[in-house]
Protein backbone atom coordinates (compact mmCIF):
# COMPACT_ATOMS: atom_id res chain seq x y z
CA UNK A 1 0.00 0.00 0.00
CA UNK A 2 2.82 2.33 0.88
CA UNK A 3 4.61 3.16 -2.10
CA UNK A 4 8.08 3.37 -1.09
CA UNK A 5 10.56 6.23 -2.67
CA UNK A 6 13.33 4.98 -4.68
CA UNK A 7 15.85 4.87 -1.97
CA UNK A 8 19.00 4.71 -4.75
CA UNK A 9 18.12 8.15 -5.46
CA UNK A 10 18.08 9.69 -2.38
CA UNK A 11 21.35 8.15 -1.57
CA UNK A 12 22.82 10.10 -4.01
CA UNK A 13 21.21 13.41 -2.83
CA UNK A 14 21.61 12.68 0.14
CA UNK A 15 18.66 14.02 1.85
CA UNK A 16 17.93 12.38 5.56
CA UNK A 17 15.64 11.64 6.67
CA UNK A 18 13.57 10.26 4.29
CA UNK A 19 10.36 11.96 2.77
CA UNK A 20 8.06 9.28 4.07
CA UNK A 21 9.42 9.97 7.48
CA UNK A 22 8.99 13.79 6.90
CA UNK A 23 5.50 13.85 5.83
CA UNK A 24 4.58 11.84 8.58
CA UNK A 25 6.00 13.46 11.68
CA UNK A 26 3.83 16.46 10.78
CA UNK A 27 1.98 17.51 13.78
CA UNK A 28 -1.80 18.00 12.76
CA UNK A 29 -2.90 21.76 13.39
CA UNK A 30 -5.63 21.20 15.65
CA UNK A 31 -4.60 18.17 17.37
CA UNK A 32 -0.77 19.15 17.37
CA UNK A 33 -0.18 15.94 19.83
CA UNK A 34 -1.39 14.13 16.64
CA UNK A 35 1.33 13.49 13.69
CA UNK A 36 0.28 12.51 10.09
CA UNK A 37 1.10 9.49 10.39
CA UNK A 38 -1.19 8.46 13.75
CA UNK A 39 -3.83 10.15 11.78
CA UNK A 40 -3.52 7.97 8.93
CA UNK A 41 -4.14 10.43 6.29
CA UNK A 42 -0.58 9.36 4.51
CA UNK A 43 -1.56 7.62 1.51
CA UNK A 44 1.70 7.65 -0.91
CA UNK A 45 5.24 9.56 -1.12
CA UNK A 46 6.99 9.55 -4.13
CA UNK A 47 10.17 10.82 -5.03
CA UNK A 48 9.89 11.49 -8.61
CA UNK A 49 13.50 12.84 -9.30
CA UNK A 50 16.71 13.35 -6.34
CA UNK A 51 15.20 16.82 -5.60
CA UNK A 52 10.96 16.39 -6.48
CA UNK A 53 8.60 14.52 -4.30
CA UNK A 54 4.93 14.02 -5.09
CA UNK A 55 2.45 13.67 -1.76
CA UNK A 56 -0.66 12.19 -1.61
CA UNK A 57 -2.79 12.75 1.69
CA UNK A 58 -6.48 11.52 2.03
CA UNK A 59 -8.64 14.30 4.04
CA UNK A 60 -10.46 13.28 7.04
CA UNK A 61 -13.64 15.16 6.38
CA UNK A 62 -14.86 17.35 3.30
CA UNK A 63 -15.03 20.30 5.11
CA UNK A 64 -12.12 20.34 7.59
CA UNK A 65 -10.09 23.83 7.30
CA UNK A 66 -7.12 22.04 8.35
CA UNK A 67 -6.76 20.12 5.31
CA UNK A 68 -4.99 23.20 3.28
CA UNK A 69 -3.67 24.10 6.35
CA UNK A 70 -1.62 20.27 6.03
CA UNK A 71 -1.34 20.70 2.96
CA UNK A 72 0.92 23.52 2.90
CA UNK A 73 2.77 22.59 6.41
CA UNK A 74 3.66 19.27 4.61
CA UNK A 75 5.13 21.40 1.65
CA UNK A 76 7.15 23.23 3.89
CA UNK A 77 8.27 20.60 5.95
CA UNK A 78 9.78 19.13 2.94
CA UNK A 79 11.24 22.15 1.46
CA UNK A 80 13.06 22.50 4.86
CA UNK A 81 15.07 19.72 4.30
CA UNK A 82 16.47 19.79 1.17
CA UNK A 83 13.25 19.07 -1.40
CA UNK A 84 13.18 21.35 -4.24
CA UNK A 85 10.05 20.70 -6.15
CA UNK A 86 6.97 19.61 -3.42
CA UNK A 87 3.58 18.52 -4.78
CA UNK A 88 0.77 17.74 -2.32
CA UNK A 89 -2.27 16.17 -3.60
CA UNK A 90 -5.26 15.17 -1.95
CA UNK A 91 -7.51 11.95 -3.37
CA UNK A 92 -10.38 10.00 -1.81
CA UNK A 93 -9.02 6.76 -2.69
CA UNK A 94 -8.66 5.13 -0.17
CA UNK A 95 -11.18 7.51 1.79
CA UNK A 96 -10.17 8.17 5.29
CA UNK A 97 -11.99 6.48 8.05
CA UNK A 98 -11.32 6.87 11.93
CA UNK A 99 -9.97 3.33 11.37
CA UNK A 100 -7.06 4.86 9.79
CA UNK A 101 -5.48 6.14 13.46
CA UNK A 102 -2.76 3.88 13.87
CA UNK A 103 -2.78 2.58 18.23
CA UNK A 104 -0.10 4.96 18.84
CA UNK A 105 -2.39 7.63 17.85
CA UNK A 106 -5.14 5.80 19.89
CA UNK A 107 -3.04 6.65 22.75
CA UNK A 108 -2.00 10.38 22.33
CA UNK A 109 -5.38 10.54 22.06
CA UNK A 110 -6.51 9.11 25.09
CA UNK A 111 -3.91 10.47 26.89
CA UNK A 112 -5.06 14.27 25.99
CA UNK A 113 -8.35 13.44 27.24
CA UNK A 114 -10.06 12.59 23.89
CA UNK A 115 -11.34 9.05 23.63
CA UNK A 116 -10.45 7.27 20.83
CA UNK A 117 -13.26 5.66 18.36
CA UNK A 118 -14.63 2.41 19.00
CA UNK A 119 -14.13 -0.50 16.34
CA UNK A 120 -16.18 0.15 13.20
CA UNK A 121 -20.01 -0.22 14.46
CA UNK A 122 -21.16 -3.40 11.96
CA UNK A 123 -24.78 -2.28 11.64
CA UNK A 124 -25.90 0.11 9.18
CA UNK A 125 -26.44 3.88 10.67
CA UNK A 126 -28.91 4.24 13.09
CA UNK A 127 -31.95 6.31 11.51
CA UNK A 128 -33.49 8.05 15.12
CA UNK A 129 -31.49 7.15 18.32
CA UNK A 130 -31.38 10.05 20.86
CA UNK A 131 -28.81 9.05 23.09
CA UNK A 132 -26.25 6.19 21.61
CA UNK A 133 -24.21 4.79 24.51
CA UNK A 134 -21.45 2.47 22.15
CA UNK A 135 -18.65 1.18 23.75
CA UNK A 136 -16.67 4.85 24.59
CA UNK A 137 -14.57 4.48 27.36
CA UNK A 138 -13.68 7.41 29.63
CA UNK A 139 -10.73 8.78 29.15
CA UNK A 140 -10.67 9.62 32.53
CA UNK A 141 -11.89 7.15 35.25
CA UNK A 142 -11.99 4.03 31.79
CA UNK A 143 -15.31 3.37 32.72
CA UNK A 144 -17.53 1.91 29.56
CA UNK A 145 -20.98 3.56 29.96
CA UNK A 146 -20.44 6.77 28.60
CA UNK A 147 -23.52 8.82 26.67
CA UNK A 148 -23.40 10.99 23.48
CA UNK A 149 -24.57 14.87 24.49
CA UNK A 150 -24.04 15.84 20.75
CA UNK A 151 -22.89 13.99 17.30
CA UNK A 152 -20.41 17.54 16.84
CA UNK A 153 -17.48 18.71 18.36
CA UNK A 154 -14.87 20.82 18.11
CA UNK A 155 -13.88 19.72 15.17
CA UNK A 156 -15.43 17.41 12.25
CA UNK A 157 -14.15 14.39 13.30
CA UNK A 158 -14.78 15.20 16.96
CA UNK A 159 -18.28 14.48 19.28
CA UNK A 160 -19.15 15.51 22.85
CA UNK A 161 -19.87 12.55 25.63
CA UNK A 162 -20.37 12.43 28.78
CA UNK A 163 -19.34 9.80 31.59
CA UNK A 164 -22.01 7.36 33.33
CA UNK A 165 -19.77 6.92 36.42
CA UNK A 166 -17.30 10.21 36.88
CA UNK A 167 -20.13 11.85 35.36
CA UNK A 168 -17.49 14.10 33.67
CA UNK A 169 -17.88 15.35 29.63
CA UNK A 170 -15.11 14.32 27.13
CA UNK A 171 -14.44 14.56 23.30
CA UNK A 172 -14.64 11.26 21.70
CA UNK A 173 -13.45 10.58 17.69
CA UNK A 174 -16.39 9.79 15.82
CA UNK A 175 -16.78 6.30 15.13
CA UNK A 176 -16.92 5.07 11.50
CA UNK A 177 -20.41 5.13 9.91
CA UNK B 1 -33.39 30.19 -19.44
CA UNK B 2 -31.46 30.24 -22.37
CA UNK B 3 -28.78 27.93 -23.50
CA UNK B 4 -25.68 30.45 -23.11
CA UNK B 5 -26.62 30.56 -19.83
CA UNK B 6 -25.57 26.78 -19.11
CA UNK B 7 -23.10 26.52 -21.65
CA UNK B 8 -20.92 29.57 -19.83
CA UNK B 9 -21.23 28.15 -16.09
CA UNK B 10 -20.94 23.88 -16.54
CA UNK B 11 -20.27 22.61 -20.53
CA UNK B 12 -20.33 19.23 -19.98
CA UNK B 13 -23.27 16.77 -18.70
CA UNK B 14 -21.78 15.83 -15.77
CA UNK B 15 -20.80 19.05 -14.83
CA UNK B 16 -23.92 20.53 -14.98
CA UNK B 17 -24.97 17.79 -12.72
CA UNK B 18 -21.75 18.84 -10.36
CA UNK B 19 -22.96 22.07 -10.41
CA UNK B 20 -26.60 21.10 -9.22
CA UNK B 21 -25.50 19.28 -6.34
CA UNK B 22 -22.62 21.77 -5.41
CA UNK B 23 -24.97 24.63 -5.54
CA UNK B 24 -27.60 22.28 -3.21
CA UNK B 25 -25.04 22.21 -0.67
CA UNK B 26 -23.71 25.84 -0.82
CA UNK B 27 -26.78 27.20 -1.04
CA UNK B 28 -28.23 25.14 2.42
CA UNK B 29 -25.27 25.51 4.03
CA UNK B 30 -25.79 29.08 4.14
CA UNK B 31 -29.26 29.13 5.23
CA UNK B 32 -28.08 26.94 8.04
CA UNK B 33 -25.04 29.44 8.63
CA UNK B 34 -27.78 31.80 9.40
CA UNK B 35 -28.68 30.47 13.10
CA UNK B 36 -25.30 31.25 14.08
CA UNK B 37 -25.46 33.56 17.65
CA UNK B 38 -29.34 32.14 17.19
CA UNK B 39 -29.49 28.70 17.75
CA UNK B 40 -31.59 27.53 20.59
CA UNK B 41 -28.93 26.46 22.96
CA UNK B 42 -24.81 25.99 22.66
CA UNK B 43 -25.38 21.96 21.15
CA UNK B 44 -27.46 22.88 18.66
CA UNK B 45 -25.21 25.47 17.45
CA UNK B 46 -22.35 23.54 17.23
CA UNK B 47 -24.31 20.88 15.50
CA UNK B 48 -25.82 23.54 12.45
CA UNK B 49 -22.37 25.02 11.94
CA UNK B 50 -20.78 21.85 11.98
CA UNK B 51 -23.31 20.35 9.19
CA UNK B 52 -22.78 23.47 7.27
CA UNK B 53 -19.07 23.13 7.24
CA UNK B 54 -19.54 19.67 6.27
CA UNK B 55 -22.41 21.05 3.47
CA UNK B 56 -19.51 23.88 1.91
CA UNK B 57 -16.87 20.82 2.31
CA UNK B 58 -18.87 19.19 -0.71
CA UNK B 59 -19.76 22.09 -2.45
CA UNK B 60 -16.37 22.97 -3.22
CA UNK B 61 -15.16 19.62 -4.28
CA UNK B 62 -18.78 19.35 -6.61
CA UNK B 63 -17.59 23.02 -7.93
CA UNK B 64 -14.19 22.68 -8.60
CA UNK B 65 -15.32 19.65 -11.07
CA UNK B 66 -18.11 21.33 -12.17
CA UNK B 67 -15.95 24.39 -13.63
CA UNK B 68 -12.94 22.14 -15.07
CA UNK B 69 -13.79 22.45 -18.59
CA UNK B 70 -14.78 26.42 -18.24
CA UNK B 71 -12.00 26.67 -16.25
CA UNK B 72 -13.75 28.57 -13.52
CA UNK B 73 -12.98 27.75 -10.15
CA UNK B 74 -14.92 26.84 -7.13
CA UNK B 75 -14.35 30.75 -6.00
CA UNK B 76 -15.32 31.98 -9.41
CA UNK B 77 -18.56 29.97 -9.68
CA UNK B 78 -19.29 30.55 -5.91
CA UNK B 79 -19.48 34.25 -6.01
CA UNK B 80 -19.50 35.64 -9.36
CA UNK B 81 -22.68 33.96 -10.54
CA UNK B 82 -25.89 35.49 -10.37
CA UNK B 83 -29.11 33.83 -9.12
CA UNK B 84 -30.35 33.01 -12.84
CA UNK B 85 -27.08 30.99 -12.89
CA UNK B 86 -27.31 29.53 -9.72
CA UNK B 87 -28.56 25.99 -10.45
CA UNK B 88 -30.09 24.52 -6.85
CA UNK B 89 -33.23 23.30 -6.39
CA UNK B 90 -35.47 25.53 -4.85
CA UNK B 91 -36.07 23.85 -1.50
CA UNK B 92 -32.33 24.64 -0.04
CA UNK B 93 -33.17 28.79 -0.65
CA UNK B 94 -36.26 28.84 0.93
CA UNK B 95 -35.98 31.97 4.12
CA UNK B 96 -35.09 30.16 7.47
CA UNK B 97 -37.92 30.44 9.88
CA UNK B 98 -38.17 28.78 13.09
CA UNK B 99 -36.24 25.22 14.21
CA UNK B 100 -38.85 23.24 13.51
CA UNK B 101 -38.72 24.07 9.78
CA UNK B 102 -34.72 24.02 9.90
CA UNK B 103 -35.10 20.68 11.64
CA UNK B 104 -37.55 19.29 9.01
CA UNK B 105 -35.67 20.58 5.72
CA UNK B 106 -32.41 19.07 6.82
CA UNK B 107 -34.84 15.73 7.20
CA UNK B 108 -35.75 16.26 4.00
CA UNK B 109 -32.86 17.43 2.77
CA UNK B 110 -29.83 15.00 4.07
CA UNK B 111 -31.86 11.49 3.68
CA UNK B 112 -32.35 12.98 -0.24
CA UNK B 113 -28.04 13.51 -0.05
CA UNK B 114 -27.87 9.88 1.80
CA UNK B 115 -29.76 7.54 -0.85
CA UNK B 116 -28.07 9.91 -4.05
CA UNK B 117 -24.84 9.27 -2.92
CA UNK B 118 -25.40 5.92 -1.16
CA UNK B 119 -26.33 4.85 -5.00
CA UNK B 120 -23.79 7.30 -6.38
CA UNK B 121 -21.07 5.03 -5.24
CA UNK B 122 -21.54 3.05 -7.83
CA UNK B 123 -21.30 5.96 -10.41
CA UNK B 124 -19.63 5.64 -14.13
CA UNK B 125 -17.53 8.80 -12.85
CA UNK B 126 -14.91 7.65 -10.59
CA UNK B 127 -14.34 11.48 -9.26
CA UNK B 128 -18.03 11.76 -8.51
CA UNK B 129 -18.41 8.05 -6.91
CA UNK B 130 -15.13 8.48 -4.94
CA UNK B 131 -16.28 11.96 -3.58
CA UNK B 132 -20.02 9.62 -2.65
CA UNK B 133 -18.14 7.05 -1.14
CA UNK B 134 -16.83 10.25 1.57
CA UNK B 135 -19.56 12.03 1.97
CA UNK B 136 -21.77 9.40 2.65
CA UNK B 137 -21.04 9.32 5.86
CA UNK B 138 -20.98 12.67 7.18
CA UNK B 139 -24.78 12.94 5.94
CA UNK B 140 -25.31 10.40 7.93
CA UNK B 141 -25.07 12.28 11.08
CA UNK B 142 -26.80 14.70 9.13
CA UNK B 143 -30.08 12.75 9.00
CA UNK B 144 -29.82 11.15 12.79
CA UNK B 145 -29.07 14.81 13.72
CA UNK B 146 -32.52 15.97 11.72
CA UNK B 147 -34.42 12.81 12.65
CA UNK B 148 -33.73 12.88 16.35
CA UNK B 149 -35.19 16.45 16.41
CA UNK B 150 -38.26 15.94 14.37
CA UNK B 151 -39.12 12.67 16.43
CA UNK B 152 -38.77 14.88 19.58
CA UNK B 153 -40.48 18.19 18.28
CA UNK B 154 -43.46 16.17 16.57
CA UNK B 155 -44.20 13.92 19.75
CA UNK B 156 -43.40 16.82 22.07
CA UNK B 157 -45.64 19.56 23.22
CA UNK B 158 -48.58 20.71 21.43
CA UNK B 159 -46.65 23.62 20.21
CA UNK B 160 -43.57 21.82 18.95
CA UNK B 161 -45.73 19.40 17.19
CA UNK B 162 -48.41 22.01 15.18
CA UNK B 163 -44.75 24.14 14.43
CA UNK B 164 -43.74 20.87 12.78
CA UNK B 165 -46.48 19.93 10.93
CA UNK B 166 -46.86 23.33 9.66
CA UNK B 167 -43.29 23.38 8.47
CA UNK B 168 -43.92 19.41 6.83
CA UNK B 169 -46.69 21.03 5.22
CA UNK B 170 -44.79 23.74 4.07
CA UNK B 171 -41.62 22.18 2.46
CA UNK B 172 -43.73 18.93 1.15
CA UNK B 173 -44.26 19.91 -2.16
CA UNK B 174 -40.76 21.38 -2.38
CA UNK B 175 -38.64 17.96 -2.20
CA UNK B 176 -40.65 16.80 -5.86
CA UNK B 177 -38.10 19.04 -7.49
CA UNK B 178 -35.06 16.71 -6.07
CA UNK B 179 -36.40 14.19 -7.87
CA UNK B 180 -37.17 15.08 -10.74
CA UNK B 181 -36.10 14.06 -14.41
CA UNK B 182 -35.71 16.55 -17.13
CA UNK B 183 -33.06 15.87 -20.04
CA UNK B 184 -29.92 16.30 -17.89
CA UNK B 185 -30.99 13.00 -15.44
CA UNK B 186 -32.24 10.99 -18.14
CA UNK B 187 -28.89 11.17 -20.33
CA UNK B 188 -26.87 10.75 -17.00
CA UNK B 189 -28.84 7.92 -15.77
CA UNK B 190 -28.22 6.08 -19.05
CA UNK B 191 -24.59 6.41 -18.97
CA UNK B 192 -24.63 5.01 -15.41
CA UNK B 193 -23.39 8.32 -13.84
CA UNK B 194 -25.97 9.43 -12.30
CA UNK B 195 -28.61 6.98 -10.13
CA UNK B 196 -32.42 6.82 -11.19
CA UNK B 197 -34.37 9.45 -9.45
CA UNK B 198 -37.41 7.53 -9.14
CA UNK B 199 -35.74 4.47 -7.25
CA UNK B 200 -34.04 7.23 -5.14
CA UNK B 201 -37.58 8.62 -4.12
CA UNK B 202 -39.00 5.69 -3.53
CA UNK B 203 -36.39 5.23 -0.35
CA UNK B 204 -36.35 8.55 0.39
CA UNK B 205 -39.88 8.32 0.80
CA UNK B 206 -39.84 5.32 3.37
CA UNK B 207 -37.73 6.85 4.91
CA UNK B 208 -39.03 10.30 5.54
CA UNK B 209 -42.26 8.82 6.48
CA UNK B 210 -40.71 6.44 8.86
CA UNK B 211 -39.34 9.21 10.88
CA UNK B 212 -42.49 11.31 10.31
CA UNK B 213 -45.02 8.50 11.98
CA UNK B 214 -42.36 7.93 14.78
CA UNK B 215 -42.88 11.59 15.60
CA UNK B 216 -46.78 11.23 15.31
CA UNK B 217 -46.61 13.64 12.59
CA UNK B 218 -49.01 11.33 10.22
CA UNK B 219 -49.06 10.87 6.61
CA UNK B 220 -47.09 13.19 4.14
CA UNK B 221 -49.57 15.77 2.10
CA UNK B 222 -50.29 14.59 -1.57
CA UNK B 223 -51.53 18.12 -2.86
CA UNK B 224 -50.31 18.12 -6.77
CA UNK B 225 -48.75 21.90 -5.95
CA UNK B 226 -44.95 20.54 -7.31
CA UNK B 227 -42.84 23.81 -7.46
CA UNK B 228 -39.90 23.82 -9.27
CA UNK B 229 -37.29 26.22 -11.97
CA UNK B 230 -34.44 26.05 -9.57
CA UNK B 231 -32.46 23.56 -12.20
CA UNK B 232 -33.14 25.62 -14.47
CA UNK B 233 -31.81 29.01 -12.38
CA UNK B 234 -35.55 30.29 -12.09
CA UNK B 235 -35.54 30.87 -8.74
CA UNK B 236 -37.38 32.66 -6.07
CA UNK B 237 -36.67 36.23 -4.94
CA UNK B 238 -34.98 34.79 -1.24
CA UNK B 239 -32.11 33.48 -3.37
CA UNK B 240 -30.76 36.83 -4.84
CA UNK B 241 -30.52 38.42 -1.19
CA UNK B 242 -28.82 35.16 0.47
CA UNK B 243 -26.64 35.89 -2.61
CA UNK B 244 -26.20 39.51 -2.06
CA UNK B 245 -25.05 38.46 1.42
CA UNK B 246 -23.08 35.51 0.79
CA UNK B 247 -20.67 37.66 -2.13
CA UNK B 248 -20.79 41.17 -0.87
CA UNK B 249 -17.07 40.88 0.72
CA UNK B 250 -15.59 39.19 -2.72
CA UNK B 251 -17.87 41.93 -4.89
CA UNK B 252 -16.53 44.31 -2.43
CA UNK B 253 -12.99 43.41 -2.75
CA UNK B 254 -12.25 41.55 -5.78
CA UNK B 255 -9.52 39.61 -6.22
CA UNK B 256 -8.32 39.59 -2.46
CA UNK B 257 -6.70 36.71 -1.29
CA UNK B 258 -6.02 35.35 2.78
Amino acid sequence: MMNMHNPAALEEAAIEPTAVDVVRSVPDPEMPYLTLGDLGVVVEVTADAPDSVHVRLTPTYLGCPATEVIARDVESALRDVGWRHVAVEYCFDPPWTPDRITPEGRRKLAAEGVAPPPARTTGGPVLVQLTTATRVTCPRCGAEETLLLSAFGATPCQELRRCGSCGEPFPAIKAAR
Amino acid sequence: MTESHAARVAAKPAEQYALRLGDDALVLSHRLTEWLTRAPDLEEEVALANIALDLVGQARFLLTSAGQSSGRDEDDLTYRRTDREYRNALIAELPNSDFAHTVVRLLFFSTYQWVLYTALQHSAEPDLAAFAGKAVHEVAFHRQYAAGWVVRLGDGTEESHDRTSAAVAELWPYTAELFAVDELIEGLTAEGIAPDPVILQARWSEQVEAVLSEAGLGVAPTEAWRPTGGRAGLHTEALGYLLAEMQSVHRAFPGATW
